[in-house]
């Protein structure tokens, strides 16, 4: 009896080390994987956790981001998004939906050429704010625009 | 998962990539209305564009992206012919990519 349930201690142990070993190979940094997942900022619940993640905290407000979305999303599964940043040097844009299960939706690192744009389509449980926080030459700046949303889409 | 699509064009001295790709993007917080159960999270996290091999574009990304996301992205100093590629990566280990040349 006892020797059994050693038998299988061992045998969950040994499969967990191969489980670990799999998640390692997955983590490798690959040919174009500079980055891994910001874990904590996109399973963050409040606005604090997902504007911490992405450094956001201390955000200044800057006239130079436009947030475009509609006004009113009558389905928010499927709520078009686009951010233009005018701030020269814009090297990461991220986007927030402050009333969703999980705020932090992206962040985007742009380089070598890449402008301070990005479109998208974001799902919104709720009427809120849309944030976009944008880095650029190591400060933070943040624009917003509410939309109202009509039927939530996140499902639950 | 496969069967991402992109377009690239110029628009000015910029190049204008838009893609479609093709994913069901759970959130993890979903409730299947049948059974009451949480849907187990199945999004894409890594999403990186490259312009001739130069990396351009590097996301992370939670499942607040709508399913089947959409992207575009513009890059300056790109010029008709040049390659884009984009290759995804999700929570599963699954991974995508598709390439276009810039018309």
């Amino acid at each position: 009896m006892n020797n059994e349930r050693r038998r299988i201690l061992k045998g969950a142990g040994a499969a967990s080390v191969v489980t670990v070993a799999m998640a390692a190979g997955l983590l490798k940094p690959g040919a174009a994987w500079a980055a891994a997942w910001n874990k904590a900022a996109f399973e963050a619940k409040d606005m604090a956790g997902a504007l911490g993640g992405v450094g956001g905290a201390g955000a200044t407000a800057s006239g130079q981001i436009t947030v475009k979305a509609p006004d009113i999303a009558e389905n928010g599964a499927v709520v078009p998004v686009e951010i233009i940043s005018a701030i020269p040097g814009t090297e990461r844009i991220a986007i927030i939906a402050e009333k969703n299960g999980f705020p932090l939706i992206a962040d985007f690192g742009l380089m070598n050429g890449a402008e301070g744009y990005v479109s998208t389509r974001i799902k919104m449980g709720a009427t809120s704010n849309v944030i976009a926080i944008v880095t650029a030459g190591g400060k933070t700046y943040k624009a917003h625009k509410e939309v109202k949303v009509t039927i939530g889409g996140c499902g639950g | 998962m496969a069967g991402m699509k992109i377009r690239a064009s110029m628009a000015g001295d910029a190049a204008e990539v838009k893609a479609l790709m093709n994913h069901v993007m759970e959130t993890g917080l979903r409730k299947d209305a049948k059974t009451g159960e949480v849907v187990p999270a199945h999004h894409i996290t890594n999403v990186t564009a490259t312009l001739n091999g130069k990396v351009v574009l590097d996301a992370q990304w939670g499942g607040g992206i709508s399913k089947n996301p959409y992207l575009a992205f513009k890059v300056k100093g790109a010029k008709a012919g040049d390659k884009v590629k984009i290759e995804t990566l999700d929570n599963k280990g699954e991974k995508d990519s598709a390439e276009a040349t810039i018309g």
